[in-house]
């Protein structure tokens, strides 16, 4: 690594100053806030509070739902982000050995991301509709009754089509821009001396992915886990009932909704640790499996 | 109620959401429309005499036509006088309202009216600080205040444990059952004034091609005013009203249980049909003409007399005569106008000055038929019986009719914090004995310790 110099010691906190900055007000201030918070029940307009010790974290972890949520949560997540990967996946290498009409086939797989997510969203939520959706009224005729907002499992599944649907566009474009970077030297060479086109593709070119790919789960991860409130909170409808909810909906239903400061800052704090501990796990177990050159 | 209050079917915003797709045009339509009247007001304002008029803002939760009606009740009340310059501000719906009111207090920048719905208000009322009551605000500002002006279901719902108002009732309502005409003729059937009564004719409407019933708010209409119509206690401490120390929530008891068994038979018999929380969904079978019978909200009539193409009316929700013979009154739902604390004598006057504009007979007639909403003074439900609204209307006159009904002890109202919250697990619990993955016994003990829980935390929050 090249050695940089700064004409003064201080010039590279300055630098990092405005960065730091941010991360300081928008992040650890709330957090240590959220920290606070969680010990404490607190009269939501700021008049009075008790301390309660870990009386929030105990309410939390023993309410007959959390542990139904965190298994939704996890299911959720996995399953969004191995959908949204895999399908994203076999749409670019397909997308990728087209040669006629290419750029037509890509702008349209990539359409749907130009779509602001919450319209995106509302899109899927209709094609669901109990009422008027035409998904429903094609699973109707399939033999399955299925009623989105009454049943737990058919709401989970429109969930988890809309949140992948909306997801695959943007894997889609960086699947496909990482096969176009794999070096034709290296495909031809391989393409000698292996004739399955299936083999070449996980012996070469997946590896040759691999950073991509890694990146990509990240951003999948966090978005599973954390972006699709907004699909969730349309499914909904605003009113949870008897329908999943993940684990970030919760902390918004009971703090926002619920005017539950203490609660919701106790389901903050659990989420952080979990993240915190993903983030390791990521960057210790699954990076150094990845090679980046 | 919740948000189901804006029976005009486009309530603030979170019926049908994606109806919204085509809403935004419109709503941006009335955007600016909002912004043009405002900043004409604003215009003539400055060009008349009275730029030195007290501005005040009301931060509300009324969406679609409901807002466009919160939007003419201000510009009405700023022609009418020069002193005080009202500005309506749409915040969302009534949970957002409330959040919205909540941060901007702690902020230091609270309105100088919140409008905050029923199941809000243990939360506002319970934060002692947070609002001037209205009998003080008005007594203050020399404005005379008889809570007897008030109708008999409205007057105690947002007072404290002595009765004085400390909420302004603003657009209040109450379940009743509707019911398509054409439908119960094709069955040969009357409107059911009890339970017993439903089971007897809900076979022949299934007979005649019809969902019997559907109904928009299970904690609201078959739990909080189950326990009304049959006054039977809700809460120790006087339904809440004595405070939140020590209160414990008494819905696992044998008549609504015996309901919700009822219920999830008649579900299974197709008697009986669910679509979720959703309030629009479950709405929407009634205005399409596949359900006879649709329980709703009083405030639901203006919407419903724009949407449907039908011919319907309206009467009681009903009770089971093995429970209580004829009956009680129901508890008003809706919100009021709470105003807040750490303003100006001059600003709490106008609050003051606004309130007995909003009160007055004619702006509350004016309110009810825009909106369906019960007038809430008896001036004004006079004024409306004269002018012979009913008899052009009958249906209209159900909800005002239903809360002055007989009362008992248990029917004047309930008061419960994080209430909200309890009411969605009383939703999640039902869905769970309609899908039948839990007993309704099972259920209704989930819910009192559940509910208990969330009671004892509140109860803490205000120390």
């Amino acid at each position: 690594m090249k050695r940089v110099q700064f004409s003064h010691p201080l010039m590279p906190y300055m630098l990092l100053l405005p960065q730091l900055a941010i991360v300081g007000v928008f992040f650890l201030w709330p957090a240590a806030e959220a920290i606070r918070a969680s010990f404490y029940l607190e009269d939501p307009f700021g008049f009075g509070s008790t301390f309660v010790g870990l009386d929030n974290f105990k309410d939390v972890v023993s309410a007959s739902e959390y542990s139904r949520t965190a298994w939704f949560t996890l299911i959720f997540s996995a399953a969004v982000t191995f959908f949204s990967l895999s399908i994203a996946l076999l749409l670019a290498v397909k997308a990728d050995n087209v040669i006629k009409g290419a750029s037509t086939y890509r702008t349209l797989l990539m359409w749907v991301y130009a779509i602001a997510p919450p319209v995106a969203g509302l899109v899927g939520v209709m094609l669901f509709d109990q009422h008027i959706g035409p998904l429903n009224d094609l699973a109707h005729a399939l033999g399955w009754n299925m009623q989105i907002g009454v049943n737990y499992f058919d709401t989970a599944f429109a969930m988890t089509v809309i949140a992948v649907w909306k997801q695959i566009p943007i894997n889609f474009i960086f699947f496909l821009s990482g096969l176009q970077s794999v070096p034709k030297s290296v495909q031809e060479a391989a393409a000698v001396d292996c004739r399955s086109s299936s083999r070449r593709f996980w012996t070469v070119t997946f590896p040759l992915l691999a950073p991509t790919s890694f990146f990509l789960l990240i951003i999948n991860i966090t978005y599973a886990l954390f972006d699709t409130f907004g699909i969730i909170d349309l499914v909904l409808k605003g009113e949870p009932g008897n329908n999943p909810v993940t684990l970030v909906y919760k902390v918004f239903l009971d703090g926002f909704r619920g005017n539950d400061l203490g609660g919701s800052s106790a389901q903050s704090v659990i989420l952080m640790i979990l993240v915190f501990a993903l983030t390791v796990v990521q960057f210790r177990m699954i990076e150094r499996r990845v090679h980046y050159s | 109620m919740d948000r189901h209050c804006d029976g005009s079917g486009v309530n603030s915003a979170s019926h049908v959401r994606f109806f919204q797709l085509s809403q935004w045009g419109a709503t941006k339509m009335t955007l600016r429309k909002a912004t043009g009247v405002a900043t004409f007001a604003a215009l003539a304002m400055s060009s008349t005499a009275s730029f030195a008029a007290t501005e005040i803002n009301w931060w509300h939760a009324m969406g679609g036509r409901l807002g466009e009606v919160v939007n003419e009740i201000s510009t009405k009340y700023n022609a009418s006088q020069d002193a005080c310059q009202l500005t309506p501000v749409y915040k969302g719906n009534y949970e957002e309202t409330l959040t919205a009111g909540i941060a901007a207090f702690r902020a230091g920048e609270q309105p100088n009216i919140l409008q905050v719905f029923d199941a809000g208000s243990a939360t506002i009322i319970g934060a002692k600080g947070a609002v001037v009551p209205a009998e003080d605000l008005l007594k203050d500002a020399g404005v005379e205040f008889n809570i007897e002006d008030y109708i008999a279901g409205v007057r105690y719902f947002y007072a404290d444990a002595a009765g004085k108002m400390i909420g302004m009732p603003f657009n209040s309502s109450t379940p009743i059952l509707y019911y398509n005409v054409e439908a119960l003729a094709k069955a040969g059937v009357e409107a059911p004034k009890t339970w017993e009564e439903f089971e007897a004719i809900a076979p022949k409407l299934k007979a005649a091609g019809y969902i019997p019933l559907a109904q928009s708010h299970l904690p609201w209409i078959f739990t909080e005013n189950f326990m009304s119509r049959h006054n039977l206690p809700f809460a120790t401490n006087n339904n809440g009203y004595d405070g939140a120390k020590g209160t414990k929530i008494l819905v696992n008891n044998d008549a609504i249980k015996m309901h919700f068994t009822k219920v999830k038979g008649w579900l299974d018999a197709e008697l009986f049909g669910y679509y979720g929380t959703g309030w629009g969904d479950n709405q929407k079978v009634f205005q399409d003409g596949s359900a006879a019978m649709w329980l709703g909200s009083s405030g639901s009539f203006g919407g419903l007399t724009k949407s449907t193409d039908f011919k319907f009316s309206a009467t009681y929700l009903p009770h089971w005569a093995s429970v209580s013979e004829t009956g009680t009154n129901t508890f008003i739902g809706g919100a009021a106008l709470f105003a807040m604390s750490g303003k100006p004598k001059a600003e709490n006057d106008c609050v003051a000055n606004f309130y007995s504009f909003l009160t007055s007979a004619e702006m509350q007639y004016y309110w009810h038929q825009e909106t369906g909403y019960v007038p809430i003074t008896n001036a004004a439900y006079e004024l409306a019986t004269k002018d012979g609204y009913y008899d052009r209307v009958p249906a209209a006159e159900i909800g005002i009719k239903q809360l002055t009904l007989p009362g008992g002890d248990n029917t004047k109202g309930y008061r419960m914090g994080f209430y909200v919250q309890v009411r969605d697990v009383m939703n999640r619990e039902y869905g769970k004995i309609f899908s039948g993955d839990k007993s309704v016994d099972d259920a209704f003990q989930t819910i009192e310790d559940e509910a208990n829980k969330l009671l004892a935390r509140f109860a803490k929050t205000s120390n």
